[in-house]
């Protein structure tokens, strides 16, 4: 597949028969091989080459998580992800959160609490928060976790560990408050976290 | 962006042959800075050295007491790793006061310490910028440069660097391990970032083609507590506008061991020599937190726009410190 901004000088730095890969790719649990452009970021190749236009591109930039997708489980701007790098990973992205017709937690609070507005930074916000679930399970610690928490640990989703862990996702709606109950309710709800936590994360 | 090779490498001698076999070549970690500058065409490798498989991803206990932490390892595991949150508190602390947690995710400790300033001329090719292009000026120093150094400039450059991370562990006083085609070298945190005196193209004393292995931490200092502390524009995900990263141990009410540096203040981490020299065998008090702030940023030379920066680093030092002498009243 092509980049889909062409680039801006067709120049070859590099030769042609250089400058593209085969990769396999697990896209929401389906093993796919492809030949990509080295260029290719893996938002471009989901939206582009497999359709799934759930993760967006804000910013292009890793300033704003609109993009947001987990990789092996943990979320990352895929606008920032070479997909060449990504040899045979696991990308989750919004549309494969949910089972079959059963949604995700996060998704039905995120329907309770209607906490959004246009939606255009709802994927990525969905994505992001499924991560924090799985990181706030595993005791990863945040800036705003006390000092003294148990290393060891889970860490409590309190408001301000919900506003700091998903800051990395913007919403020009301002539907802030909103997404951090909804957050908060997943977390408190049994398995909320369980779906998303993927691998265990080696530490 | 220009077409680029791409090569998995698979052993840190077939990393290093690579990139001296391809001038221009650049290593890909994370890829969370290089990706971005290529994207706005300040980079434009021929080819991509992918070393985020390579087996640098552990932090081993070393027999000293030490911790050698792969240059693989992310920054998200990094802070969270037991062994850093309880013994390193202000490494853990000063990776989680940086980027995002996608960010964190994906970023590497190597990739971490070599990202690139965020002076706004370096990031946009249509403007001059000796970093990015030698020799054809630097419109920060009269333009935009409230985000800029106020330590260590020159008329060449006024750049930033704007790791956290490297702060913590310039006050660590830990060493980075270097892989080159001539072989392998270590070099203090503190040496490794550079000022920019008339070459600010060069952000590092980091040679053509080699590459960081790992970060060596000594043992933590007994009795010691450590802290990182952080201004910015907005309460998370920005840059510093300034930082601190202080190590103190108090015994008697008398200052023994202290390394203090500052971040985003200069091009690198900033480890205030002076004011810990007013700080050794000092009384633990306010007045020699300030006196030791003081003898430090004197040698500041802020630009138009950031003086505010001095009396921000001050204030953070002063708070820092203070709460590190008095382990009751601190949070
Ligand atoms: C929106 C945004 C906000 C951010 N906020 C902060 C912040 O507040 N604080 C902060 O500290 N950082 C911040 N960052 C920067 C982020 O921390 C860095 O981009 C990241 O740490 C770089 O790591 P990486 O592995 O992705 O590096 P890469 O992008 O892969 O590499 C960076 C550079 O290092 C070179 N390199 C990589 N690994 C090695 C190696 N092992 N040996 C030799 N060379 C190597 C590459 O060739 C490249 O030149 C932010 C970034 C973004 C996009
Ligand atoms: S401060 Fe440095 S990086 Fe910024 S424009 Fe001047 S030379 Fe370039
Ligand atoms: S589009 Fe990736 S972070 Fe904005
Ligand atoms: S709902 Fe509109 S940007 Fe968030």
């Amino acid at each position: 597949m092509e980049p889909t901004s062409p680039p801006a000088d067709g120049g070859g730095a590099a030769p042609a028969a250089e400058s593209r890969s085969e990769l396999v790719l697990h896209v929401n649990d389906v093993a796919y091989t492809v030949t990509v452009d080295h260029r290719t970021t893996v938002l471009d190749l989901l939206r582009e080459h497999f359709g799934l236009t759930g993760a967006k591109k804000g910013c292009d930039h890793g300033q704003c998580g609109a993009c947001t997708v987990l990789v092996d489980g943990r979320r990352a701007n895929s606008c920032l992800l070479l997909a060449v790098a990504q040899d045979g990973r696991r990308l989750t992205t919004v549309e494969g959160l949910a089972e079959g017709e059963r949604l995700h937690p996060l998704q039905e609070a995120f329907l309770d609490r209607d906490a959004f507005q246009c939606g255009y930074c709802t994927p990525g916000q969905l994505c992001s928060a499924a991560g924090v679930l799985a990181e706030a399970a595993d005791g990863f610690p945040s800036h705003v976790t006390p000092a003294t928490a148990d290393p060891t640990a889970p860490v409590a989703l309190t408001a301000d560990e919900i506003r700091e862990r998903m800051s990395g996702n913007l919403c020009r709606c301002g539907a802030y408050p909103r997404i951090v109950e909804a957050v908060a309710d997943a977390g408190a709800r049994p398995g909320g976290t369980a779906r998303s936590a993927g691998q265990e994360v080696a530490r | 962006m220009k077409p680029f090779g791409y090569l998995r490498a698979t052993s840190v001698e077939e990393a290093v042959r690579a990139a001296a076999g391809r001038p221009g070549a650049r290593f890909l970690g994370g890829g969370t800075n290089l990706v971005d500058l290529m994207k706005l065409g300040v980079e434009a490798p021929p080819l991509l050295i992918d070393v985020t498989r390579l087996p640098l991803a552990d932090i081993e206990e070393l027999p000293d007491g030490g911790l050698r932490i792969g240059a693989m390892v992310r920054n998200s595991d990094l802070a969270a790793a037991v062994a850093v949150r309880e013994r390193y508190p202000v490494l853990s602390q000063a990776l989680l006061a940086g980027a995002s947690g996608q960010l964190r995710n994906t970023a590497t400790t190597g990739g971490n310490l070599l990202q690139r300033t965020r002076c706004l001329y370096f990031q946009d090719t249509t403007k001059p910028c000796n970093k990015r292009s030698p020799g054809t000026g630097c419109p920060a120093r009269d333009g935009v440069h409230r985000d800029l150094a106020v330590l260590g400039h020159s008329a060449h450059c006024v750049a930033t660097q704007p790791s956290d991370l490297a702060v913590a562990l310039a006050a660590l006083d830990a060493e980075v391990q270097l892989h080159g085609p001539d072989g392998e070298r270590t070099v203090a945190v503190t040496d490794f970032h550079r000022l920019p005196g008339d070459r600010p193209e060069q952000d590092t004393v980091i040679r053509p083609g080699e590459l960081l292995t790992a970060v060596r931490l000594p043992p933590a200092a007994p009795g010691a507590r450590s802290r990182y502390r952080k201004a910015r524009d907005r309460a998370s995900f920005a840059f510093a506008l300034a930082s601190v990263a202080a190590v103190l141990e108090v015994r008697d009410g008398v200052v023994g061991r202290a390394a203090l540096a500052f971040g985003g203040l200069a091009h690198r981490p900033w480890r205030a020599r002076a004011a810990e020299e007013v700080l050794h065998g000092a009384p633990a008090t306010e007045d020699t937190f300030a006196r030791a702030a003081d003898a430090e940023l004197a040698a500041a030379r802020p630009l138009r726009d950031n003086a505010f920066k001095v009396e921000l680093a001050r204030n953070l030092a002063v708070s820092v410190l203070t709460g590190l002498a008095s382990p009751a009243a601190d949070r």
